[in-house]
């Protein structure tokens, strides 16, 4: 089981750093990473593993907004963009 | 794997393009609580939907969170009411207070079946149900209320229509003083579908299992922002082929949490009804995307060649989506919840003609529209009796929503507020139509309805 984590907003330092600690924090394990900065806006997308997660989804995600302020931060869980893009 | 693209297509739909899943409406047979006794019958009535819909609105946060898409309503619609009244006599305003009190217990924002299907004639049940929907809507708050005039197999009942002019009337003086919201929960259909999970014309069929979960998927902005950015040279086979894509991907979205929600409930998923709702909310507008399409206000000419195209377009790409569509499916046209409509009517590029042709063409019908606060019942019965024939003469559903504005005129203004909005008074013909309404009797089914 995987969800997706976005994390939208203006760049500023230790971004990636934030939020790969408060997945370790949950035990999500992250899989993948991919970001870019557009202008001075920051855009990053990670794919963590859940299964073995000691928290509920939406408590990981109450943390991430707590940790990483100012931007708009979504967790959702994979299923959501494979049945909405793939036949 | 998933790619960047369609990850951040997914947000965008959801965060600034007002994606959501409409509804989940739990459609729950009541026809197991039927007793002679009224207090015992209500009894069931609450004991039933309760034990089925405890848990449906922590189902649908758990689902919320669990893909940080919004769903906006929970509802409950229940077998049509008037099938109890049958069996137990009494007051069905006890029916509607029951309803009423179980909706909020279980924590739902509202619920429909105080509905009656009289397209053929009326039986004992069937009358004083109708005959008690203005107060029953005046002394309730959840409590939503359709009645079944006429269908392309049965034709129209007409003493029903002539009934239904009365009874919207007084249903909008019984809440004057509450910008007469009764009319606002009451529809009257033609061809009226059994698995409808949008209110106010839910109820849950005869022909339904026991308990079944029906979704309401909308996004008209979704349809919108596609099509905004496509370029203004492309061709109108383009323009269906953009809205089918899209309208895949936002059933896909509808299916997922139907199956998910219908699994953590244990009651089969009934239905994915693959509406373009619009709210108030300004982008999430059915009238907008008729204007993306070209036209520079919704209701001058080709309105209804637009809408048609928008209504096919969608059921096409909804049908390939899921596995099972039903409902109403399509485009919703309801003026006082559409900020284009609501722009449109104000100007006066859109009138009641206009509306009602296009009702030909799209799902539901005259739908919340606010008529002046004196217009005559039988103009209400000719308003219905026009609409129903569209919709048996054309093998379709059709509805009317209007709201006589007690103490408005022309030009001023209702305002519900939330979901439903707030229109204009609209203009309505002030030649009678009274003659034909009393004469009452039935029209007869049309040619097609013999289709054995």
């Amino acid at each position: 089981m995987k969800a997706v984590v976005t994390v939208i907003g203006k760049d500023m330092v230790g971004i990636l750093a934030k939020v790969s600690t408060t997945c370790a924090n949950a035990n999500a394990n992250v899989v993948e990473v991919t970001q870019s900065v557009l202008q001075e806006y920051f855009a990053m997308v990670m794919l963590i593993d859940i299964s073995k997660m000691n928290c509920e989804l939406d408590t990981l995600r109450e943390d991430l907004q707590k940790n990483v302020e100012g931007m708009t931060i979504h967790v959702m869980h994979e299923d959501i963009f494979n049945s909405m893009h793939r036949i | 794997m998933l790619n960047m693209t369609d990850i951040m297509e997914t947000i965008t739909m959801i965060q600034d393009e007002n994606l959501d899943i409409r509804t989940i409406t739990m459609g729950i047979s009541l026809l197991d609580c039927c007793d002679s006794d009224i207090q015992r019958s209500c009894e069931k009535v609450y004991d039933k939907i309760y034990r089925y819909a405890k848990d449906l609105v922590k189902t649908g946060k758990d689902i919320e969170k669990k893909y940080d898409i919004p769903i906006v309503n929970k509802r409950i619609s229940v077998t049509p009411i008037a099938m109890l009244v049958g069996a137990s006599g009494g007051d069905p305003v006890q029916y509607a207070k029951t309803l009423d009190r179980v909706a909020k217990d279980v924590g739902v924002n509202f619920i429909g079946g105080f509905s009656a299907l009289v397209h053929k004639g009326f039986s004992p049940g069937d009358k004083a149900l109708i005959e008690s929907i203005p107060r029953a809507l005046a002394e309730t708050d959840f409590v939503c209320s359709s009645v079944n005039v006429g269908t392309t197999k049965a034709g129209i009942n007409m003493d029903a229509v002539k009934l239904m002019g009365r009874i919207v009337k007084e249903a909008a003086e019984a809440t004057k003083e509450n910008q007469c919201i009764g009319a606002a929960k009451l529809v009257v259909f033609c061809n009226a579908p059994e698995d409808n999970p949008f209110m106010a014309g839910a109820f849950h069929g005869p022909g339904e299992p026991d308990c079944v979960l029906n979704v309401g998927v909308s996004g008209p902005g979704v349809v919108r922002a596609a099509l905004a950015k496509m370029p203004d040279h492309a061709d109108l086979t383009e323009v269906a082929d953009m809205i089918k894509k899209t309208a895949f991907k936002i059933t896909r979205m509808g299916q997922l949490v139907g199956t998910e929600a219908s699994k953590q409930l244990g009651v089969p998923f009934g239905i994915i009804d693959l509406s373009l709702a619009p709210t108030p909310a300004i982008g999430d507008s059915v009238a907008y995307i008729l204007e993306e399409i070209g036209l520079e206000q919704c209701g001058t000419h080709g309105t209804t060649a637009a809408l048609a195209m928008l209504n096919d377009a969608v059921k096409k790409g909804g049908v390939m989506a899921s596995s099972n569509v039903g409902g109403l499916s399509g485009a919703f046209i309801p003026v006082t919840e559409d900020a284009g409509m609501i722009a449109a009517a104000r100007d006066g590029s859109l009138s009641i003609e206009k509306l009602e042709a296009m009702t030909a063409v799209c799902s539901v019908g005259l739908d919340m529209i606010v008529i002046p606060g004196d217009t005559p019942p039988e103009t209400i019965s000719a308003i219905i009796a026009d609409e129903a024939a569209i919709g048996m003469v054309n093998s379709k559903t059709t509805a009317v929503r209007v709201i006589p504005a007690v103490g408005l005129n022309e030009g001023e203004e209702l305002d519900f507020g939330g979901l439903l909005g707030n229109g204009p008074v609209m203009k309505l013909h002030n030649k009678s139509s009274a003659k034909m309404i009393n004469r009452g009797g039935r029209i007869p089914a049309p040619l097609q309805s013999l289709k054995n």
